[in-house]
């Protein structure tokens, strides 16, 4: 059975068994290899994406729980050629290591923002759990701060 | 996209190739590596590829390509995994290109167009190992560049200048792509003096990484994101137990499932193919694999196995007589035993290949560390020629030693032949997790004798660990001979004062009944761990500070000076204090890795019960720094690494298993514990680069339980800590 949803805001339709995880439908069908598969148990973070603006798990979450609804992907995060500050703040801080859990990081990063816009360092540890084996966090934590910042000072 | 085949014309490469093969002017001879030497050549080409990179497939030894829009692509023989050598040997080759970094561009080198690394990318040695070669080789296409543009413009050598990608002089310019683009014959200069430091543009600069807008806007560069057209999807069976042998299997349920391609039932393996990543992991499921065991194992056994006085001991390093002083009838011997536990590599991106098998040639998609191993193994299975097996290396989705042999490549491309479609296969995390090339436990007993004075008459450090080096198949069993030892096993365990007079350091090998290898910095994380916890024991003892007392059994040999210089800096920088304070207190440790001195101060308070690292001050020596921005998340990366084993990490046997077999419960450091302030310094006392990604492991563990020392009065000899 298809399944429909916005996908980066333009609308599309899988294929996939509506039970299965979404991440592979998006990886695969969709072939967008931004969101990562790091462990398919819920436990990294690496598939991160935005369902409806909330930070959502993709490996563990099925793809029939889309339909209907607005996802959004890692190369969705920026529009109309303009950097997300989430993004943004990632470069200006040099982040990534290996590079491989950061779509997930940014993705749950952005999710946090729009609920907590000026997030202290104790909603950063309770909100920012995936996993980095490059172990960035250090620079993770003053990308967040600073991409607070480039949301809140009016453009 | 590939090169394009009709702008392309205007270069006569076969003619430059063939020029290249007959003269021997022209072949540039480089080693690097523990390998023999390597013949290179440069060849350049008039046209590019664009991201992600497919490239030309019949250049030899190809390491840079010029394009007409005047980029340099450099095909690089070292794997990206994140330590940012891509950025670090970019700006090397820009320096004596004399080019701008944003007309260099750098790709994985494909073993079809050439320069793989006949070794591995690991042991912090991409940078140093390259460093001569490749500035060398930069110089020399340079001047190719500058002889071309004279004939070009009909105007002497001399009279002209190389500058962002121009030729120019006496009024006159030609981009590098032009001369490029109207060159037939190409003759290989000797290789011109190299630049005088003083003079660096490049080197020495903080750049951004060369791959951070792709790595943040999410590019699909990684081994996981390789796709072929028609590509489907296989799983391995994997074994859960220790020691399995692979026995058959009843595949005859697995068959019958949805979407089912094929069920591949080797000598020593069993897969599936299936349409779906989804169908291929449910049909595995259904397959009755059946293994053999000998034993069944549990963390004790493996426990007993590492101590020290069992296996066979090799004496790696020995000054004076340490025997003569600690076994006197009178000696007070100050002896204390450390523990570390099996540790997992646990990368965020599983293992896997995509391959295709065709008709007379296999191609590989993957992130490896051993490119030239990988191939060997796929064309011994395969019973092809190694010429037939192109491996295109992806980027890393972290290395750390994990990926220094990667026999799933094989696998992918037997089911790849099954099936005659290209394959794509990867680890699950639990395979991840029992199917590691694991950290060795250790078992480090130190003994040392103060004089009245307080200065350290003796020092033994006796390691007992698993296997790291040996037993890898980048380590023919013949070189087990000449190298004597585990080098990987006893990294860092040398005693690094040599201040002291009678010293002596041996290593105990214990072969598991599991694999053990490479994990990023090998030995170094736990035989610091447990030489710079016992300095701190030795000082309490002989009455002193712990700087000091380090300081004092230095010598004036170079190493021992940079050592005492980092050391003394750190303690300076960090304001390092001997007793707690406000419920924080600090702990002090250093070593040395690999020529790089480390030291670090770490400092920690209890929160809760629970132990929390507040700040770490890193002095780091590496020699010539390349760009102090990536040697400085290096050094973020390997403290934080470092508090994660530290703390939390440990892999254990139960009935045969091993355990945990998921993030979480293989608990590292979050966010949340990482310090708030980690402040690297670097120092540069030597001209030329050293290690960087690993040497900051090292003082990590000790710095932390010295640190809890000062604040409870307890003394953590085993981590981790947490567990
Ligand atoms: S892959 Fe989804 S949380 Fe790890
Ligand atoms: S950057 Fe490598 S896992 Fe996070």
């Amino acid at each position: 059975m298809p399944t429909t949803f916005i996908l980066n805001g333009r609308p599309v339709t899988v294929q996939a068994d509506p039970n299965s995880p979404l991440l592979w439908a998006i990886r695969d069908e969709l072939n967008l290899k931004g969101t990562k598969f790091g462990c398919g148990k819920a436990a990294c973070g690496a598939c991160t994406l935005h369902v409806d603006g909330k930070a959502v798990r993709s490996c563990s979450y099925a793809v029939k729980f889309a339909e209907g609804k607005s996802i959004t992907t890692i190369e969705g995060l920026s529009q109309e050629g303009k950097i997300h500050p989430v993004q943004q703040a990632w470069m200006e801080e040099i982040v990534p290591q290996c590079g491989y859990c950061q779509p997930g990081f940014m993705m749950a990063t952005a999710a946090m923002l729009a609920e907590i816009p000026d997030p202290t360092d104790e909603d950063i540890d309770r909100n920012i759990v995936n996993v980095c084996r490059c172990a960035t966090y250090y620079r993770m934590r003053k990308a967040i701060h600073r991409a607070a910042e480039i949301s809140n000072t009016p453009s | 996209m590939s090169v394009n085949k009709e702008e392309k014309q205007g270069f006569s490469r076969r003619k430059f190739l063939l020029r290249a093969t007959i003269g021997t002017g022209v072949m540039l001879g480089i080693a690097y590596g523990s390998t023999p030497l390597i013949r290179r050549k440069i060849a350049g080409v008039a046209n590019s590829a664009e991201a992600p990179y497919q490239g030309p497939t019949d250049d030899p030894k190809l390491w840079f390509e010029v394009t007409a829009g005047n980029q340099i692509i450099m095909h690089c023989p070292k794997v990206e995994m994140g330590q940012g050598t891509f950025t670090g040997l970019a700006q090397i080759a820009a320096e004596e290109l004399e080019i701008g970094m944003e007309q260099i561009k750098v790709v994985h080198a494909s073993s079809a167009s050439g320069n793989i690394d006949q070794f591995a990318t690991g042991g912090s040695t991409s940078i140093a190992s390259l460093w001569v070669p490749l500035r060398q080789l930069a110089a020399t296409m340079r001047e190719m560049l500058l002889r071309a543009a004279a004939s070009q413009l009909n105007q002497p050598v001399a009279g002209l200048q190389a500058l962002n990608g121009v030729v120019s002089g006496n009024g006159k310019s030609l981009t590098y792509g032009a001369i490029v683009a109207a060159m037939t014959e190409w003759t290989v200069p000797e290789t011109p003096a190299l630049k005088d430091p003083a003079t660096y543009q490049h080197i020495g600069q903080p750049y951004p990484r060369v791959d951070l807008q792709d790595k943040v806007m999410g590019a699909p560069i990684f081994g996981m994101d390789a796709t072929l057209p028609g590509m489907v999807y296989g799983a391995v069976v994997r074994p859960h137990t220790i020691g399995a042998t692979f026995a058959g299997a009843d595949i005859s349920e697995a068959e019958g499932m949805p979407g089912v391609i094929k069920v591949v039932l080797e000598e020593d393996f069993v897969g599936v193919v299936a349409n779906s990543y989804v169908e291929a992991e449910n049909a595995k499921r259904k397959i009755k694999a059946r293994w053999t065991t000998e034993k069944v194992w549990q963390t004790a056994d493996i426990e007993a196995m590492i101590r020290v006085g069992q296996g066979k001991d090799v004496t790696i390093q020995k000054e004076g007589n340490t025997a003569a002083v600690l076994e006197q009838v009178s000696a007070s011997v100050i002896t204390a035993e450390y523990f570390s536990p099996i540790g997992a590599h646990a990368q965020i991106e599983p293992n896997g290949t995509l391959a295709y098998v065709e008709e007379d040639q296999v191609t590989l998609m993957l992130s490896t560390q051993v490119v030239k191993i990988t191939r060997q193994e796929v064309a011994e299975r395969l019973g092809l020629k190694e010429e037939q097996v192109i491996i295109q290396p992806t980027f890393l989705g972290g290395g750390f030693g994990r990926r220094l042999h990667t026999p799933n490549a094989m696998q992918a491309a037997v089911m790849s032949r099954a099936v005659g479609k290209p394959v794509k296969s990867f680890f699950t995390r639990k395979e991840e997790f029992q199917n590691d090339t694991f950290r060795p436990p250790t078992h480090n007993v130190l003994k040392g004798k103060l004089s009245p004075e307080g200065r350290i008459e003796a020092l033994e450090h006796h390691i007992s660990s698993g296997d790291v080096m040996y037993g890898s198949p980048l380590l023919p069993r013949i070189l087990q001979t000449v190298i004597g030892s585990d080098i990987g096993a006893w990294r860092g365990g040398m005693i690094q004062y040599h201040g002291i007079p009678n010293y002596r350091a041996v290593s105990w090998r214990v072969q598991l009944p599991f694999a053990t290898s490479w994990w990023r910095s090998l030995g170094l994380l736990a035989n610091t761990f447990a030489i710079e916890s016992f300095m701190d024991e030795l000082a309490e003892q002989a009455g002193k500070d712990p700087v000091s007392f380090r300081l004092e059994h230095l010598t004036d040999s170079p190493a021992d000076v940079r050592l005492a210089k980092v050391i003394q800096k750190a303690a300076e920088q960090a304001g390092y204090q001997n007793t707690a304070s406000n419920g924080r207190a600090m702990g002090f440790a250093a070593s040395t890795d690999a020529t790089t001195p480390c030291a670090q101060v770490a400092e920690v308070s209890l929160q809760d019960g629970k132990l929390k690292v507040h700040k770490v001050t890193c002095v780091l020596d590496p020699g010539l720094v390349i760009n102090p921005d990536q040697v400085r998340a290096q050094c973020e990366g390997a403290i934080i690494m470092g508090i994660s084993s530290i703390l939390y990490e440990k892999m254990e046997v139960e009935d045969n298993e091993l355990h945990p077999i998921i993030y979480g419960a293989y608990q590292m450091a979050l966010l949340k514990d990482a310090p708030k302030e980690i402040e690297v310094i670097l120092l540069e006392n030597d001209a030329t680069p050293g290690a960087v990604g690993e040497p900051p492991l090292g003082p990590i563990g000790a710095a932390i339980a010295n640190a809890v020392y000062r604040l409870t009065g307890k003394r953590h000899r085993r981590f981790p800590l947490e567990g």
